[in-house]
């Protein structure tokens, strides 16, 4: 019996199982007996006690009487306010990057390279911490501040700029703009179906531009047209108005966004350089415009490879968000921190933080499998 | 109708442009089309605009060499204050490691930057390496703590550039066989198995490092009885070994995908069993074609060991970023502190990326069909 | 001179006229002061030993290559740096490439129909009422719909001659259509080129194929490091060669056919 494989595959399973659930109950019951001995709670019902200690920047209402349960979500705002803004620079930046290095002018591709290597081989903390000292120390303090007119002010404390002060207009402005953005579109395939009936093109780029631009500003025009603005001015020790980058979040998005653009940059680089040369000639030979090659011949097949890897960068981005606590910025680890040092319940802030990063990274590769599923080429 | 030529030798005549010669190179890749020459001039301008102040400051109005803080102050704002370095070398080195025996920390950077330099080298890519693994780790091992005749020296006082080699190389290396063992398990057809690595795999790598850090640092005195006290030192290494264990798994798998069916069939129909099919056929080919991702992997944990900085731990970074903070006097100096970590972490990442890309040149040379 | 007069399609008799052309590649120079003029409805295949510059001339001809020296007139029109020239040029030179080239991620129908629609500005019903009369043509209309990597190699070069003829090139060009097909598929592609030939299309054709061109061709030229050594026709280039290199070609080539049998 021994020798039989099935009865060997069990045993194997039934081992390791064995073995798993034996390490886990030893755990366990160390945790149950050390818990107690240290008089430390355990449950969820922590969440919904006070919390006590402020949070210097939040995208939700909150104070200090607040619960925990609020301050974790403060937090995850946080998080995924860096995360966003850093995703659309590092891709932005990322992208020139990349282009960049390809480039026939010799001084922007072996600068663009220099950025990669070096951006690439420097640990990510140590880049926070360099944009942070920047920003608190060598910038000028409150009082002699670096200002440009009196619409930006940039010190210690951060950037301070002017806003236009409340409004129902702005809102309305920003209706406006997804109007735009939408009806951008419309014109898009509307020229797209006239194309295909008729063969005539109609221009794209412009009206484009100029919805995007004009209905916002069609409905500021009509709501009033408010001009005021929220100026910051210095009252004793610091601004009152306007509004502020904090140095944490200034440093945090930099810092991430250079350091992940590094990598998108040759992400970029691979996929472009995946597109056969033959297909360029081709394309040409057909008597394609340059721009006609890249948007309908380089550009679907450079996406197909470069898709991938780069959700593989957002993953990363996010989860190098969790640096901001070296620095700082109240994301979701540091207040799960703080959380864990006055309440003593390490295992479920640890527990909590780690479900919601593996949610956030399975939603990206659930993502990420799914385009890739739509897009793939065909193959016999 | 006929049409020939003499079939004397053909004359060659040499390009009607010079196409060698400075000029020329400039005119082709500075200033080929308007745009190109437009962008050049730009670019040109911005460099004119940062480099002289950045070289100024950086090197020529710098002070160099194990000078007094005072000539530091002198050239405050002008010119960087590399006597930092000279005056915290020792601490960001070694961190508070006992003075006098600082030859072996020292002695241990020697033997762990010799393990990587030798695993880098093709003809050490055989079965024995492991045993050289073993006998460099053992040896830094008994150097950094001590007994069998040397002082003994806790795990608290370690710090410095040792600390990050041990926390990367160590990782590594334990992480490897767990490694393996992962990719295989998840390409088994045995159920637990595969669901037991796969959860694995997927949890370590969704989740960021700096919570495992955590979950070591706190949680791991919560899951020993009372009387095991586990050092923090190596709770955080085992965190990292179990972290790196799950990115190495999915390099190895890459690996393992890549070895034709065909051979492990081939091997079966001879009566070869599992293991020794991994052992002899499988795992050297796979671990071959793995290499270049692997190395990534090291390069990524070598930076990412600067996290443990979250947990007070005294690697490089910390030892750094403690030099300054801790001595008023210097403390305005950081940022020459953290140019100069952020060289010596480049410089290795470099050397290391540089070989990967080497590496992976000369593997697919190698297996050109 | 930059003669942007358009295309004078059926009026001149000469479809191609070059003189003087000399190409290189940094140092090396591929075309050496190459004469050539080409007839409307001519088929010209160009052979050579690797190295010669057959693939070179071609594709200065759609200015895949830039030249150096020399003048090439396509149609009337002068090959210069003008974009607006080499437009012109490539919407009525078609090519047929050795790799093929089909666009990977377009249907054969879209591959097609690409050009047209984006080029010539024709709607899409038009453009794929052309496709599929070209596609009918080559015999691989029933493959419209399926993308390039589930046909075989003679039917993606097929594909890709329809592709090229879509765009009613008055002069078609192709370099080594056949040299990356295996044996059984050289025929169905060297067919097609053959019914394209007796339509009376303005062919040049770079190839190793001579019973090819003994069949289609109206001259065969020879070239061997950068220059025409001898263009004569089909006939009496295969039984008499002037010159020694052309001898020494065709010995190393026709032994082979005849090793075959």
């Amino acid at each position: 019996m021994l020798r039989s494989e099935r009865f060997r595959n069990l045993l194997y399973q039934a081992l390791l199982l064995a073995a798993v659930v034996g390490i886990g109950w030893y755990l366990f019951s160390n945790t149950q007996h050390n818990l107690q001995t240290r008089q430390i709670q355990t449950g969820f019902d922590y969440l919904s006690r006070e919390a006590g200690f402020e949070i210097a920047e939040k995208q939700i209402e909150y104070q200090s009487s607040d619960s925990y349960g609020r301050a974790f979500l403060v937090g995850l705002g946080n998080t995924l306010l860096v995360a966003g803004i850093g995703v659309i620079l590092a891709t932005l930046l990322g992208t020139l990057v990349g282009i960049a290095r390809l480039s026939p002018n010799w001084l922007l591709s072996k600068i663009a390279s220099s950025y990669v290597e070096v951006m690439r081989n420097v640990p990510l903390l140590l880049q926070l911490f360099v944009w942070y000292g920047l920003f608190t120390e060598l910038l000028p303090s409150v009082n002699e501040a670096i200002a440009f007119g009196d619409w930006l002010f940039i010190s210690q404390r951060g950037f301070r700029y002017a806003w236009p002060a409340e409004h129902p207009a702005w809102s309305a402005v920003g209706w406006g703009l997804l109007a735009g953005i939408a009806l951008a579109f419309g014109w898009k395939s509307l020229a797209r179906r006239r194309q295909l009936r008729t063969g005539l093109q109609w221009p794209v780029a412009w009206p484009s531009v100029l919805l995007i631009a004009g209905v916002p500003l069609l409905a500021w025009a009509l709501m009033g047209a408010p001009t005021e603005i929220d100026r910051p001015v210095l009252e004793g020790f610091d601004f009152q108005g306007g509004r502020v980058l904090s140095p944490e979040f200034a440093a945090l998005v930099i810092g991430l966004s250079t350091y992940t653009a590094a990598f998108i940059a040759e992400v970029v680089r691979a996929g472009i350089m995946a597109v056969d040369r033959g297909q360029t000639e081709a394309s040409m030979a057909l008597g394609l415009s340059p721009g006609q090659r890249l948007r309908l011949v380089t550009l679907p097949q450079a996406l197909r490879v470069i898709i991938p890897p780069m959700t593989s960068q957002y993953l990363n981005l996010t989860k190098n968000s969790s640096l901001a606590v070296a620095i700082g910025y109240p994301e979701l680890v540091a207040v799960s921190n703080t959380t864990m040092n006055q309440t003593g319940q390490a295992i479920e802030a640890i527990a909590l933080l780690m479900a919601v990063y593996l949610a956030i990274s399975l939603a990206i590769s659930a993502f990420m499998n799914w385009y890739n599923n739509r897009v793939r080429l065909i193959e016999r | 109708m006929a049409d020939t030529l003499s079939d004397t030798r053909s004359v060659s005549s040499a390009p009607p442009t010079t196409s060698a010669g400075p000029l020329s190179w400039l005119k082709k890749n500075l200033f080929s089309t308007p745009t190109n020459s437009l962008l050049t001039v730009l670019t040109l301008a911005v460099l004119a605009w940062i480099v002289p102040p950045a070289l100024d400051w950086l090197v020529f109005k710098a002070v160099w060499g194990p000078q007094p803080l005072a000539a530091c102050d002198a050239v405050r704002g002008q010119g960087a204050c590399w006597a930092v370095v000279w005056e915290k070398f020792r601490f960001m080195m070694f961190g508070v490691y006992p003075f006098d025996q600082q030859w072996r920390p020292a002695l241990v950077i020697g033997i762990l930057v010799s393990l990587l330099v030798i695993s880098g080298i093709r003809w050490f890519w055989r079965p024995s390496l492991a045993a050289i693994w073993a006998v460099g780790i053992i040896l830094s091992y008994w150097l950094m703590s001590g007994g069998l005749g040397l002082s003994p020296v806790r795990t608290e006082q370690w710090g410095g550039l040792p600390v990050t080699l041990i926390l990367s190389i160590f990782g590594i290396g334990f992480a490897f066989p767990l490694g393996i063992l992962l990719a295989l398990g998840r390409r088994s057809s045995l159920p637990v198995i595969r669901s037991f690595s796969v959860v694995y795999i997927e949890v370590v790598r969704g989740v960021p490092l700096i919570t495992v850090l955590f979950m070591a640092s706190v949680m791991f005195a919560l899951f020993l009885p009372e009387r095991m006290r586990i050092d923090q030192l190596l709770r955080a290494q085992v965190a990292i070994i179990l972290f790196v264990a799950a990115y190495l798994a999915e390099a190895v798998r890459g690996g393992l995908q890549a070895v034709p069916k065909g051979q492990v069939e081939a091997a079966q129909a001879l009566g070869l069993s599992y293991w020794t099919i991994m052992r002899k056929i499988v795992l050297p080919q796979a671990l071959k074609i793995s290499i270049p991702p692997i190395v990534n992997s090291f390069i990524s944990l070598f930076k990412d060991t600067s996290l443990v900085v979250i947990i007070a731990i005294y690697d490089f970074a910390y030892a750094v970023k403690k030099s300054v903070e801790t001595d008023f006097s210097w403390k305005k100096y950081f940022i020459e502190a953290f140019l100069f970590s952020i060289v010596i972490y480049w410089i290795f990442c470099f050397a290391m990326s540089q070989y990967s890309q080497w590496l992976e040149r000369d593997l697919a040379r190698n297996t050109q069909r | 001179m930059n003669a942007t007069t358009p295309l004078s399609a059926g009026t001149a008799a000469t479809a191609i006229e070059i003189t003087g052309l000399s190409k290189w590649f940094g140092q090396f120079q591929a075309l050496r002061n190459v004469d050539l003029t080409v007839t409307r409805g001519e088929r010209i295949v160009v052979c050579g030993p690797s190295g010669s510059g057959k693939s070179t001339l071609i594709r200065c001809i759609n200015r895949l290559e830039p030249h150096q020296q020399g003048r090439i007139v396509v149609n009337g029109t002068e090959l210069t740096d003008d974009l607006r020239n080499i437009e012109a040029v490539r919407s009525d030179v078609g090519m047929v490439f050795q790799q093929f080239n089909l666009f990977p991620h377009l249907t054969v129908l879209e591959n097609c129909t690409l050009a047209p629609i984006w080029v010539k500005k024709r709607s899409k019903t038009e453009a794929d009422a052309t496709a599929m009369r070209f596609l009918e043509r080559v015999r691989i209309a029933e493959q419209a719909p399926k993308y390039p990597s589930q046909l075989s190699g003679g039917q993606q070069q097929r594909v890709a001659i329809a592709r090229a003829l879509c765009m009613n090139p008055s002069i078609m060009l192709f370099d080594e259509p056949t040299s990356a097909l295996d044996p059984e598929m050289v025929k169905e592609v060297l067919d097609t080129m053959l019914d394209l030939a007796r339509d009376g299309m303005t062919m040049i054709c770079v190839t190793h194929e001579m019973g090819f061109a003994r069949a289609v061709a109206d001259r065969v030229i020879f070239m061997d490091r950068g220059e025409i050594v001898e263009q004569n026709t089909p006939e009496a280039f295969f039984s008499n060669p002037q010159s020694e290199r052309s001898k020494q070609f065709l010995h190393h080539v026709l032994d082979r056919y005849e090793d075959l049998g």
